[in-house]
């Protein structure tokens, strides 16, 4: 093999990960978007692109629609519009990238909120000539509550607008004076583009020589993304017990779960949650041979060194930063049923590997998202509502608020009736 | 400070053993679809991972529409041995004989919307509340809408304008008596990614997937290996080509490459390179536009 080869393929495995979700209303060329990147970095195979081509001609459209690549769903295609999460993936010689593209109407604010759930940044695309409105302030608002800490506002369709300067400054001002109030966003930048003929998408635009900036994508790929995961707090969720029943391992009982946080090493002195139980790491298992230590996000099992009672739900966390334990929950959600809140409703809470009854306890108040301010007087929750309530659960939870970790600071709500999942939770 | 960064294969093993284990966690009858083809392949080798030392803790599922090419039903005997893994078959064949389904006529026909109806069956005898599967989001326009936990109704469809929202890693398996779910520990990864990950880890494939010298005949721009299931038809001519296989599948529709790709590394070079997709040769998601949509919706992979 020669060096040029080693090289390349160590850059494979080597590769890092980027995961954004876009937002933006109806119409504002998301679609178009994630068409244009993946066309331009060549993740797009032919018969895909042969594909779109004769949809795009039957229906009569003038360029090759590149917004059908992610528009999947049949409803979608025949409505010209998305209706879903759909999730893509491209890598370019630097990063490898998962987009969830989320559609922009107000009643799907839902998908948003679950794009933005595992995003690392939000690519926000306001029209040009529209300027920022109510659902540019909206997306920003679920990014930063959702504690996206990078955001892109994407000024597109800089061609009907003569690329012009101005309108692009005025643009990033009124954003500017908005954001002030985000406040886990760590870093906005404004790009101006064009989705459908390509400017600073992927190439530089020649049409805006006025902007320094880099392109969408060289920016995509080259922002430092710092470890979203908290190094500090040591947190391991208990998913599964291992119990080989061999002769070979007949003592080991593993417990497995995805390290949620901070560090373990074997010898550390652990403490399980939340019966308060004490032991040292025996081991850090996996079926490549044991770690030096685990972090997050590894999936790992380990071993104690005695035996005690721990089952699915436990946390094992480390004695000197413990998280908090208990069964009053006061938590920021967002409303996904069309049925409103029942505050009498009966409900499961599924946080972490836990699950356990719920009942709403109090309703304190929702949140007006365009203008950040409090709502007074109407606490009904209605389909893509968020506000503050405070839950009572029937047993333990073993919890971090949600702007120290984003794994054990989440939780979604669960109807007990139909079993459909109908809010998310972010603990205070 | 120490370097806590993991690189995107390693977070995407960790992913699906995740998935893999809240699996089992949350379903009292999982079942591993096992359908002899690399991705399942990868699935396996993660469920070994996931529960190490212990064994797989729920059976693999085949589900053989008896138009089989022999080295797939070789590799799979061999893997089940050796991981000491429990196997159960549900066969289109006798599903046929039994009179639960009917075979397709004509030129173009395919054992394809047998097998759901073979598969659901088998799910039913099993009373399996869980099937995972390993379909990944990039390989087709439905697929890429699909959750990890996909949920399925008591008639085994699946309805993609009403799927529950999933949010960070908390999956909700809840279902009512009857329906079950469909779970896909490696939505997130490419096909890049299952090549490399395969190559890292040394995961042994059928001989298939390497270039070899085959007799062959081109059915609608597609390549189909000569067996007792494809017979040259009037007018075909039996070619001997060098090929391999990208996808494992039913014998009669599973379209093969032209290539000289006889070794892990070549293989990889010629995906980076690839100008189709993998299912781009696959006979039945050409037959409309929104072929998969409408194969899932009633219960497909
Ligand atoms: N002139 C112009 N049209 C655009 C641009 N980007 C998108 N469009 C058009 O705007 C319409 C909506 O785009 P689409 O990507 O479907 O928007 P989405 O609803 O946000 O996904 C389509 O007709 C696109 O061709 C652009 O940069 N310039
Ligand atoms: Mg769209």
């Amino acid at each position: 093999m020669s060096t040029e080869e080693s090289s390349q393929e160590k850059g494979y495995l080597d590769m890092d990960l980027l995961r954004f979700t876009t937002a933006g209303s109806v119409d504002d060329g998301k679609s178009t978007l994630i068409g244009r990147l993946m066309y331009d970095s060549k993740a797009i195979f032919e018969d895909q692109l042969e594909s779109i081509e004769n949809t795009s001609k039957q229906r009569g459209d003038e360029h090759v629609n590149l917004a059908l690549l992610t528009d999947g769903l049949r409803a979608e295609r025949e409505q010209g519009i998305t209706i879903d999460v759909a999730y893509r993936y491209f890598a370019t010689p630097r990063r490898k990238f998962i987009i969830a593209d989320t559609p922009g109407h107000i009643q799907y604010t839902r998908n948003m909120v679950t794009g933005a759930s595992t995003a690392n940044l939000a690519i926000i695309l306001v029209d040009a000539r529209k300027g920022v409105i109510e659902q540019t302030c909206r997306h920003s608002f679920i990014a930063n509550l959702l504690r996206i800490q990078h955001v892109v506002i994407a000024v597109n369709k800089m061609d009907l607008v003569d690329w012009s300067e101005d309108t692009f400054n005025k643009i990033k001002e009124d954003f500017q004076k908005f954001a002030s109030r985000l406040d886990n966003i760590v870093e906005i930048s404004f790009i101006p583009i064009s989705a459908l003929k390509g400017d600073n998408v992927v190439e530089k635009s020649e049409n805006m020589t006025w902007y320094q900036g880099p392109t969408l994508l060289y920016h995509l790929e080259t922002l430092y993304v710092g470890p979203d995961a908290n190094h500090i707090d040591s947190r391991l969720p208990v998913q599964w017990v291992i119990r080989p029943h061999s002769d070979e391992y007949h003592d080991f009982r593993g417990y497995a779960g995805r390290v949620a946080g901070g560090v373990f090493k074997p010898g550390d002195d652990v403490v399980v949650y939340p019966s308060g139980f004490e032991a040292k790491v025996k081991a850090l298992h996996t079926a490549d041979g044991e770690l030096e230590e685990a972090y997050s996000p590894l999936s790992i099992s380990m071993t104690l060194d005695r035996e005690i009672d721990i089952s699915r739900g436990d946390m094992i966390a480390k004695p000197n930063n413990p998280p908090s334990v208990g069964q009053d929950i006061d938590a920021m959600i967002c409303w996904f049923s069309d049925k409103p809140l029942n505050p009498r409703g009966k409900f499961v809470i599924r946080h972490c590997a836990k699950e356990a009854k719920a009942l709403i306890r109090d309703v304190k108040y929702k949140v007006d998202i365009n203008t950040l301010h409090k709502i007074e007087g109407d606490n009904e929750f209605k389909l893509n509502d968020i506000g503050r309530i405070t839950i009572r659960t029937a047993a333990p939870l073993c919890y971090d608020s949600y702007k120290r970790n984003r794994v054990t600071g989440s939780f979604v709500l669960v109807d007990a009736f139909t079993n459909e999942t109908v809010a998310a939770g972010m603990i205070r | 400070m120490q370097d806590y960064s993991v690189t995107h294969l390693k977070q995407l093993e960790s992913e699906a053993i995740y998935i893999l284990r809240e699996t089992a966690a949350q379903f009292e009858r999982p079942v591993l679809l096992f359908s002899g083809g690399k991705d399942s392949i990868v699935m396996t080798h993660l469920a070994m991972k996931a529960f190490w030392p212990a064994k797989i803790p729920f059976p693999l599922l085949h589900v053989d529409t008896g138009h089989n090419f022999p080295e797939t039903i070789q590799y799979r005997d061999d893997l089940v041995a050796k991981l000491g893994a429990n196997l159960v078959v549900g066969s289109v064949e006798e599903a046929i004989k039994d009179g639960r389904v009917v075979e397709e006529k004509g030129p173009n026909a395919s054992r394809n919307m047998l097998q759901i109806q073979t598969l659901l069956d088998a799910l039913e005898d099993g009373q399996y509340d869980a099937a995972l599967g390993g379909a990944r989001r990039d390989e087709e326009k439905a697929r890429a809408k699909e959750r990890f936990f996909s949920h399925r109704d008591e008639f085994g469809q699946w309805d993609p304008k009403n799927q529950r929202p999933e949010l960070w890693n908390i999956f909700n398996g809840r279902m009512a008596q009857g329906e079950h779910f469909r779970v896909f520990p490696l939505s997130n990864w490419t096909e890049m990614d299952v090549w490399q990950y395969m190559k890292y880890e040394n995961i042994e494939l059928p001989s298939l997937y390497y270039a070899h010298e085959r007799e062959t005949v081109t059915r609608n721009g597609t390549i189909l290996a000569v067996s007792e299931f494809v017979e040259p038809r009037e007018g075909e001519t039996v070619e001997v080509k060098q090929i391999r296989f990208r996808t494992m599948g039913d014998a009669t529709i599973t379209g093969a490459v032209e290539s000289d790709a006889d070794t892990m590394d070549k293989i990889i070079e010629e995906v980076a390179a690839a100008r189709q997709t993998e299912r781009g040769n696959r006979a039945d998601d050409k037959r409309s536009e929104s072929a998969m949509e409408d194969r899932k919706k009633a219960g497909y992979f």
